[in-house]
């Protein structure tokens, strides 16, 4: 019997570089959307503590080891990075092959996300750990800072061709800024 | 000409660039207006509507006369403000509105036929015959009018777009915006300065000013050395911001490399949106002319200019200059340009009591009646008390008073008000909420006043930021404010000009309120004055200040014209960057789209999906042989199409059934785990929203199926639902449109190709018709569906994406081994509707259930969202249903999209009885079928109709049939 093979979302069109701030597609982990139902949280929370996490709250992220766990909606975070535990009390749905997800680091990663983001991700208003969804110029976006000049993105699978194109049209264009934009 | 020791250009470093092809040089630092001036070139372009020669009136960017064309060919710019451009290497300007050439200008006869183009002669001349407007007259017009032109091909300059944050936002870096930008600095806020201007300085750089007893701009260097040390100082230059919008949204544009060949990738501008918590606007004033006889002639300009050009690029256009004002900044002039050892030749003031001395002829209470030069001033006319003067003068420079720069504080539609002290319009305080202003901007004139303004507006800012204000020790600085007596205009025959870009003179502002225009938004459309790229900048306050004369309203209650956005000219190319061509939209991609390219499939966009049209194979000519092919195949072997695009929608909770029921038109809750439902889903008004199945996964589990087109607002719909009206309800939803790559497999042999791939087979015990469950696709979990879109035996395969390429290629190979292969939308096209399947051609947000023959659907038995409405009198009766059509005339041709009549009707609106949806050619049946909706449809199959597309000229007689053509019994999909 034949098997199938895997392809990840933006295969081939990463790693890019400008001026040393560096554009890098995570590779596949599992994604899990996890959403608790009504008066559930407790129960959520005790499932999700032998992983060292909780249900975030609105615009936090929280990272242990492998896993990690944003805030993507009303009553909705993403585990990702280790499979879901057993969570009573909360739908699951896998979303592991739904998002490309890239990784955005260096000097210039803030200047060229402000050419796509409409958010303020300075670091006193977007500090280490904050998430949010957003754009990213016209596409769906969840962004995460994960670092002092790093930032972590999902985007559809859909549309990892775009993401990254624009990402890469961003970064030279700061890049090419002599005043750094 | 230069003048020795004055100005700040770098004078050892020369740069060159051409103006009308002619080799010119500058230095580092110029603009092109000063370059220009410096090299004695006055005459810069011809004016829009008499071709009148104009040369430079201002140093800002308000300037109305000096426009050119940078670039050339299709790389080229046009309305370019000389006063703006700085000159680099290589720059290559041209002057505009000007044929054959700058200095003899043919078109320059309307400026003798004048006294007939005045105000209004367009429309009083040009009305009759009406139809001659717009095929002669209008393309005539404009061509004789006019500014610079486009290329005409696309703009492909990189541009871009990008967002910043800031506590204050500074408008402006003159003393005030300066004084602000450094307490709030030191004060530790996040501070954005902007400045229009290629240095930060403000008048300082153009003025001989002290501060603390060093010139001005020493003063400023020192504050801007101490910025760029702040960390939370952002300073951008070459930026003007250009409109205040709501929540401290400010719109700004940088010219970021316009000033030199771009390096690289970078761009040439960039729109920036600025989200700021508090802002001042310290913009400035800018000054105004009086209006007086030719009064338009290259070398008359504002005093204020002149200073300009002698103090910051060490230029004057000419030897002898005669200063002309009302005011006592005017006097500054005078004095700065004999300091410098050029010839004043005369300073006229129009005020009888002026106080000056000077070493220079000085007239009191005296009015520039005309000039001389043609194509350069060399002389004026003056009227005096003691009677009537000449004066030699290469240049003029006029000071009619100031007007503060307070365009953006009326971008919430606030209206400034006027202050008789200054002759001046000034904001309205709380105009633009979390916007003061300081400075100029203000009304406040005097340096010392300026800084003390910038300061204090500095400290409520952030108070109400809460940061505490530095101490501020406010430098020396002059306090005096000047004294003004307004004047707008010297009486007297001939034409005193106004708006130099729209050619308008006193004489027309007094003739539109002759004719009964009479507000000032009435004579600004009637004369075009404070039109166009300069937006009457140097002239708004003068004009309707004689329009308050000529109608004696007086100049508070004619009040001013309204000022939007944007405050100086905003490329299209920098508010749409990276959207021309592919970066219009997103896209989005399958997981099988390479192999379809690789297939040579031409792809079509389908929202913002692309999927394969058709698969050409050797031989084929055109495309209907391949989707007749495809379709055959489908029908007698087996077909493979991506249906990814489709949205699913994963619905989980307890009271996930009950949700279903409410939301779609059928009932959900009855039906079985590992089954799958068609419905129906309407809008709250009644029409159909949407259809799709739905799969019941688990007692608790549903998975959702949309139309590609609907995914989005289904979802957008659903979640609305779950929120506001089964709120506290168990019901979680989530899109896993993107987590699941699905193939539609379709055919008499698709159970065999399915079991190809399937690591244990299925039967149709097991797997009957709308059967769904997890399955092993070669060593993956995925899910299976038994559903069709086609009539035939079909299964939808799904798996997660990152298997789709690998899944489509094996699916295709194993299906080209039963003799099918992949099919595109063309033959899925074709395929539903011999079916009389519905999309979105159908249900076009103005079809109801009643209208499809599905009200059978609309449960009787609950509610559902839509119900109510659908039965509303006049959707369940009367209406045009869908019916479906096969030509019975000579004419075999059906297209989608042609109206429906009566065979005896006329093809006129009143007779129409419906409209065309879908057509096609059938390869199964032979000839072309078409959906239709046609009233009372259902009652009339066996009828025949008239079919007529007015676009195409198609007339076809068709007969009126049941939609479903093909297997109406349904036989072959079980």
């Amino acid at each position: 019997m034949s098997r199938l093979i895997a392809r990840a979302p933006a295969e081939g069109l990463t790693p890019l570089d400008a001026d040393g701030t560096t554009l890098i597609e995570l590779p596949m982990e599992p994604i899990t959307a996890i959403s608790p139902f009504a008066g559930q949280e407790k129960a959520v929370n005790a499932a999700l503590k032998p992983l060292g996490l909780r249900f975030p709250k609105p615009g936090q992220s929280l990272a242990r080891g492998k896993a990690r766990i944003l805030w993507t909606g009303q009553d909705q975070a993403f585990l990702i990075g280790v499979a879901p535990p057993e969570i009573p009390g909360a739908a699951l749905a896998d979303q592991s092959d739904g998002w490309a997800r890239l990784r955005l680091t260096g000097a210039l990663a803030e200047a060229a996300l402000a050419r796509l983001v409409p958010l303020d991700l300075r670091t006193g208003a977007f500090p280490l750990d904050a998430t949010a969804r957003s754009l990213l110029n016209h596409m769906p976006l969840s962004v995460t800072r994960t670092g002092t000049d790093s930032f972590d993105l999902m985007v559809f699978r859909s549309m990892a061709t775009t993401a990254v194109h624009e990402l890469d049209v961003a970064m030279r264009s700061v890049a090419a800024r002599q005043d750094g934009g | 000409m230069r003048v020795a020791g004055r100005g700040i250009v770098d004078r050892s470093t020369p740069v060159g660039f051409s103006f009308d092809g002619k080799e010119f040089t500058g230095f580092a630092g110029d603009t092109l207006a000063s370059a220009l001036l410096a090299s004695g070139q006055r005459l810069i372009g011809r004016s829009f509507k008499y071709h009148r020669p104009r040369g430079v009136l201002t140093a800002g960017s308000e300037e109305p006369n000096a426009l050119v064309t940078t670039g050339r060919d299709t790389d080229r710019t046009p309305n370019v403000r000389a006063t703006v451009q700085e000159i680099y290497d290589g720059l290559e300007a041209q002057s505009q509105n000007a044929w054959p050439s700058l200095g003899f200008d043919a078109l320059a006869v309307n400026d003798l036929l004048s006294p007939f183009l005045g105000a209004g002669f367009y429309y009083k001349t040009f009305m009759w015959p009406v139809k001659f407007w717009e095929k002669l007259y209008e393309p005539l017009i404009r061509r004789a009018a006019g500014l610079g032109a486009l290329s005409g091909a696309p703009d492909l300059a990189p541009r871009e777009k990008a967002y910043a944050f800031c506590d204050l936002l500074v408008i402006g870096s003159g003393p005030a915006g300066l004084a602000a930008a450094l307490l709030a600095g030191r004060a530790g806020a996040d501070v954005i300065l902007a400045e229009e201007d290629s240095v930060f300085g403000g008048r300082l750089n153009g003025e001989a000013l002290q501060i603390d007893g060093q010139p001005g701009r020493d003063w400023a260097a020192a504050v801007l050395a101490e910025l760029q040390s702040l960390p939370n100082v952002r300073l951008m230059r070459r930026t003007t911001v250009t409109g205040a919008y709501d929540q401290g949204t400010y719109a700004a544009l940088e010219r970021v490399n316009l000033h030199r060949t771009p390096p690289g990738d970078a761009p040439i501008e960039c729109f920036w949106r600025i989200v700021a918590k508090r802002a001042i606007l310290a913009a400035g004033a800018q000054e105004r002319m009086i209006a007086f006889r030719n009064n338009d002639r290259p070398g008359i300009m504002q005093a204020s200019a002149v200073r300009s050009y002698l103090h910051r690029f060490g230029a004057v256009a000419g030897a002898r200059v005669a200063v002309f004002g009302n005011n006592d900044d005017a006097h500054r002039t005078a004095h700065d340009l004999a300091a410098a050892g050029l010839t004043v030749t005369a300073l006229i003031d129009t005020r009888p009591d002026a106080v000056v001395e000077g070493p220079f002829p000085i007239f009191r209470g005296a009015e520039v009646i005309n000039t001389a030069g043609r194509t350069g001033l060399h002389g004026l006319s003056l009227r005096h008390a003691g009677g009537k003067a000449d004066i030699e003068a290469d240049c003029l420079a006029v000071s009619g008073g100031w007007n503060p720069n307070l365009a953006l504080t009326c971008h919430h539609n606030g209206r400034p008000v006027w202050d008789e002290k200054i002759a001046a319009f000034v904001p309205r305080p709380g105009s633009v909420p979390g916007l003061e202003a300081a400075g100029a901007a203000l009304g406040v004139f005097s340096t010392r006043g300026a800084l003390d303004s910038g300061a204090n507006c500095a400290k409520t800012a952030l108070q109400a930021l809460g940061f505490k204000c530095p101490s501020w020790e406010p430098p020396e600085a002059e306090e005096a404010e000047p004294g003004i007596t307004a004047h707008w205009a010297v009486p007297g025959p001939g034409r005193a000009w106004l708006d130099m870009q729209n050619d308008v003179t006193v004489k027309d502002v007094k003739r539109a309120a002759q004719e009964g225009f009479s507000s000032v938004e009435h004579m600004k459309r009637y004369t075009t004055q404070g039109m166009a790229t300069d937006q009457g900048k140097t002239s708004n306050v003068s004009a309707l200040a004689i329009l308050a004369d000529t109608t004696g309203n007086g100049i508070p209650a004619t009040g001013t014209t309204t000022y939007r956005p944007p405050f100086t000219p905003v490329s299209i190319g920098a508010m749409g960057a990276g959207g021309w061509g592919m970066g219009f939209a997103p896209q989005r991609f399958t997981t099988s789209h390479a192999a379809s390219v690789d297939r040579d499939a031409p792809m079509v966009e389908v929202g913002l999906w692309y999927r394969p049209s058709y698969f050409p194979r050797t031989g084929e000519s055109s495309w209907r042989e391949s989707c007749d092919r495809e379709v055959t195949m489908v029908r007698e072997t087996v077909g493979v199409c991506d249906v990814s695009t489709l949205g699913k929608i994963d619905i989980q909770g307890k009271d996930a059934a009950e949700f279903l029921d409410f939301v779609y038109t059928n009932t959900f809750s009855t039906l079985p785990v590992g089954k799958c439902r068609y419905g129906l889903m309407l809008r709250e008004d009644g029409f159909v929203m949407d259809d799709g199945t739905s799969a019941r996964l688990g007692p608790e589990h549903f998975v959702m199926t949309t139309t590609t087109a609907a995914a989005g607002p289904v979802m957008k719909h659903l979640e609305f639902v779950r929120q506001a009206f089964r709120p506290g309800k168990d019901i979680r939803l989530i899109s896993v449109t993107e987590h699941w790559a699905q193939f539609s497999v379709a055919g008499p042999k698709s159970r065999e190709l399915v079991n190809a791939v399937l690591d244990k087979p299925i039967d149709d015990d097991g797997f009957p018709f709308m059967a769904c469950g997890a399955v092993s696709v070669a060593g993956t979990p995925g899910r299976l569906f038994r559903i069709s879109f086609s009539g035939e035996r079909a299964y939808e395969i799904a798996v997660p994406a990152r298997y789709g390429d690998s899944l489509y290629r094996l699916l295709v190979a194993q299906a080209e081994a039963l003799g099918g292969g992949p099919y595109g939308m063309e033959a899925l096209n074709v395929l539903r509707i011999e079916k009389g399947f519905i999309t979105h051609a159908e249900i076009d947000g103005r079809t109801t259930a009643f209208d499809l023959g599905l009200q059978g659907m609309i449960s009787k038995k609950k509610d559902c969202i839509g119900k109510t409405l659908s039965a509303r009198p006049g959707l369940m009766e009367d209406r045009e249903e869908m019916v479906g059509l096969k030509p019975v005339g000579g004419v075999m041709q059906l297209t989608a999209g042609a109206h429906l009549f009566a065979a005896t009707d006329k093809p006129l609106r009143q007779n129409v009885q419906g409209h065309v949806t879908s057509a096609c050619h059938s390869p199964t049946l032979g000839h072309p079928l078409a959906l239709a909706f046609l009233r009372n449809g259902r009652a009339r199959h066996g009828e025949t109709v008239k079919m007529v597309d007015h676009l195409r000229k198609i007339e076809t007689l068709c007969e009126v049939t049941h939609p479903v053509f093909f297997d109406p019994e349904g036989g072959r999909a079980r």
